[in-house]
């Protein structure tokens, strides 16, 4: 079964098309890139697979079904512009954000949300669980506010996984990265893929390479579906990979 | 000195009065500084002054003249801010000035007006009453509710709204209610430090406070117990030197906040070489 089947998508924003007719198909276990210049859709597409956006034509189905509310099967890492750094809270409360009453119908979720300022262990516990899985465990108890760039977007990352969903969806999870933690982000994305179905927007063209084992390039529309093959074709032409001639094929801006 | 000050009632009601302000100016400043609205709030306690010159002239009680004003102002700034973000400074210019206009407009047109406008504008803690204190204790009983209740979705609202609206969370809704909030404490404040000091109560303890503290609870607590500090020190400043409380408070806030900023620059300095 596909993990995401994307039919016929059409998405508008501020009465503007922003995405014209997109079909896709993203298998279990896929490791899908997106690329495409600024404003192109990405992000929208992105929204839409959420259920932020409502499509104003076509349909998305997440593993078969349909108009999925929860984030129950869904994990997302929003790009990080508006978040205040400085905000005084500790890592382990910003990963339990992340944690659905899975056991819980949404009546009860809701309710359990109010006068609620201690945290219940089996939150504490999942949320340390997700941590470790993104190799954050001994910063827990830290401020966010002391952690670098790189390890508070893996404590983003531990955020989407307290779900424990079945895709990832990250928005630019890389932008304002060193190289180093880059490739290191990317690592950790590879080793999930073992068991979640991963989507990334990026504009890091050279470690997308590497790691995805799908990418498409949108622009409004789908310009290049599955354009690994397309790729492969230029780099070994090449003899090596030249990134801004890559970029000029796919006539995107970097 | 102390001792003889503490033995006057009129000091007493101040001191509690300060108080139950600096609780609910400690909780919801945090809020205020979080959200980046500042300059919102800024604009509510002014447009209040509506409400104190509509309740002069309809000769109902002040505070909850005001108390209504606030609250109808702060749901036209959510409105505005939620609704037009790009014209945003324009419109709170504009319901700050109009509010405050009103204001002043309804105490001309007040017969026979005589009130101390002053007291409003910069504060008259020496002068609370017994029933200010009941008011002023309602009010801090409704927001600290508000806030324990709520306490999970302000949280995530205030960290990541785009996230939170993702996990169900009604972000216009509280967006609009942490204003309402800031209303109520913005009422009782202006009985401390008068309107235009307010903003200075929202901000200086919760900048201290912020560097401080692990969790927004923390915060808000931190944040009630320096304004508690500032204001008892204040009070007795403005108490030995004749001097306008709210603006001693004010003051003592101030330079409490610049030493620490201060100490901060050097030891990070030193820490860095």
């Amino acid at each position: 079964m596909d993990a995401i089947n994307i039919k016929n998508l059409t998405c508008f924003y501020d009465e503007q098309k922003v995405l014209e007719d997109i079909n896709l198909d993203v298998k279990e276990r896929d490791f899908l890139a997106i690329i495409g210049p600024n404003g192109g859709g990405k992000s929208t597409l992105l929204k839409s697979i959420l259920g932020i956006i409502t499509p104003k034509k076509g349909s998305i189905k997440i593993f078969g079904k349909e108009n999925l509310k929860s984030l129950e099967m869904i994990g997302y890492v929003p790009q990080n512009t508006n978040i205040n750094i400085d905000f005084p809270i500790r890592v382990i409360d910003v990963v339990m954000m992340g944690h659905v009453d899975t056991c819980a119908h949404e009546g009860a979720v809701s309710k359990n949300r109010f006068f609620n300022i201690f945290s219940k262990p089996h939150e504490i516990q999942c949320a340390l669980g997700s941590l470790k899985e993104v190799g954050m465990e001994a910063y827990a108890y830290k401020k966010i506010a002391t952690l670098s760039g790189g390890q508070r977007q893996r404590v983003m990352i531990a955020r989407a996984l307290c779900s424990n969903p079945k895709i990832l969806l990250l928005d630019e999870p890389t932008s304002n990265i060193d190289a180093e933690g880059q490739r290191s982000i990317y690592e950790l994305l590879k080793k999930l893929n073992e068991h979640i179905t991963i989507v990334v927007i990026s504009h890091d063209i050279s470690v997308i390479l590497e790691y995805a084992n799908k990418v498409v390039h949108i622009n409004k529309r789908l310009v290049f579906h599955d354009m690994q093959k397309n790729i492969n074709k230029v780099t070994k032409h090449e003899g090596h990979f030249c990134e801004v001639e890559l970029m000029q094929m796919l006539g995107g801006q970097k | 000195m102390i001792v003889e000050a503490l033995g006057y009632g009129f000091f007493q009601n101040a001191l509690i009065a300060g108080m139950l302000v600096s609780i609910a100016s400690g909780i919801i400043g945090s809020l205020i500084v979080v959200n980046r609205m500042v300059f919102l709030a800024g604009g509510i306690a002014h447009t209040s002054y509506g409400g104190i010159g509509l309740a002069i002239y309809f000769g109902i009680p002040v505070f909850f003249g005001a108390t209504l004003f606030s609250l109808a102002a702060s749901i036209l700034m959510a409105y505005i801010t939620i609704n037009n973000r790009e014209k945003l400074d324009i419109y709170i210019g504009l319901v700050w000035s109009v509010g405050m206009a009103i204001g002043i407009l309804f105490i001309d047109m007040t017969p026979g007006y005589n009130v101390d406008l002053m007291s409003y504008l910069f504060g008259s803690i020496l002068a609370v009453s017994q029933e200010d204190i009941y008011y002023m204790s309602a009010l801090l009983a409704i927001i600290v509710l508000c806030v324990i209740f709520f306490y999970k979705d302000l949280l995530a609202v205030s960290y990541d709204s785009e996230y939170a609206a993702l996990r169900g969370v009604n972000v216009k809704f509280f967006y609009t209610f942490i204003l309402m909030l800031s209303a109520l404490s913005i009422v009782m404040a202006i009985k401390l430090v008068g309107l235009i000091l307010v903003i200075a109560l929202l901000t200086i303890p919760i900048y201290l406070a912020i560097k401080l503290s692990s969790s927004l609870a923390m915060m808000m607590f931190l944040s009630s117990l320096f304004s508690i500090l500032f204001t008892f020190v204040g009070l007795f400043f403005s108490y030995k030197f004749d001097l306008t409380a709210g603006a001693t408070i004010i003051m003592v806030g101030a330079c409490v906040l610049i030493m620490f900023l201060i100490y901060e620059k050097i030891s990070t300095h030193y820490l860095n070489r």
